[in-house]
């Protein structure tokens, strides 16, 4: 019960407010490589909101998403930074 | 007992991912916000998968909740330091309060007039430019 009520009422506002940080520098960024680091800080932190969300709604499962998730982020940056290093334009 | 331990651990994870979103938000610099963001996110993401693995009291979600602690302890660096390479050579400034850049003389300084201009990425297309000087630039 005290479990619940700390995950709604501190957590998951604490990660909302991370995302809204992350999107405000996503927006304002004056580089493309600012924004693709708001851009990993938005995927992991969506991570961390499938986790808690795995532990709110009792369903393991979810893990394999958060995992999976964290996988596709890595590799997405992976590809922006060497997209980036193929483009000599300007940044 | 162990849900006081499980909600002490969510909060710390949280607050230290509110502590990269604060440093990426109010950092001056690229790389000082890359530096926030890295570390930051993955203790708390750290800490909350371990709270996870708690919470299951079951051998094998905390075999994937560690083993996804690991990958992101290991990818995180490495995403990091090939961000901030290419935004080093696309020629993102630097803060005007920093005081060391050990990569200055590293890379030829005229290759890169002010910013956007030109980069000190060597041209591909360029027919003076031999592949072997750009073999460790490669994924």
């Amino acid at each position: 019960m005290i479990l619940q009520t700390v995950i709604h009422f501190i957590v998951f506002p604490l990660l909302s407010l991370t995302l809204v940080l992350g999107f405000i520098r996503l927006l304002l960024g004056p580089t493309l490589p600012d924004r693709i680091i708001a851009f990993e800080l938005i995927s992991i932190t969506s991570a961390g909101i499938i986790v808690v969300s795995a532990i709110v709604t009792d369903q393991a499962v979810l893990l394999d998403v958060a995992s999976a998730w964290a996988i596709i982020s890595f590799l997405s940056v992976i590809a922006f930074s060497y997209y980036i290093e193929k483009w000599r334009g300007r940044p | 007992m162990s849900e006081i331990l499980i909600s002490i651990l969510l909060v710390i994870g949280s607050f230290f991912m509110l502590v990269a979103g604060l440093g990426m938000l109010r950092m001056p610099d690229l790389f000082l916000r890359m530096s926030c963001s890295t570390k930051a996110a993955t203790i708390g993401v750290g800490t909350v998968l371990f709270a996870l693995a708690l919470y299951f009291e079951n051998l094998g979600v905390a075999t994937r909740a560690l083993a996804t602690i690991c990958f992101i302890f290991l990818t995180a660096p490495v995403g990091a330091h090939r961000i901030g390479r290419i935004a080093y050579l696309v020629g993102v400034s630097l803060w005007e309060g920093t005081i060391k850049d050990e990569l200055k003389g590293v890379y030829a300084e005229d290759a890169c007039v002010p910013f956007g201009m030109e980069c000190r990425i060597p041209d591909i297309d360029a027919p003076e430019v031999s592949p072997e000087s750009e073999k460790g630039d490669g994924l």
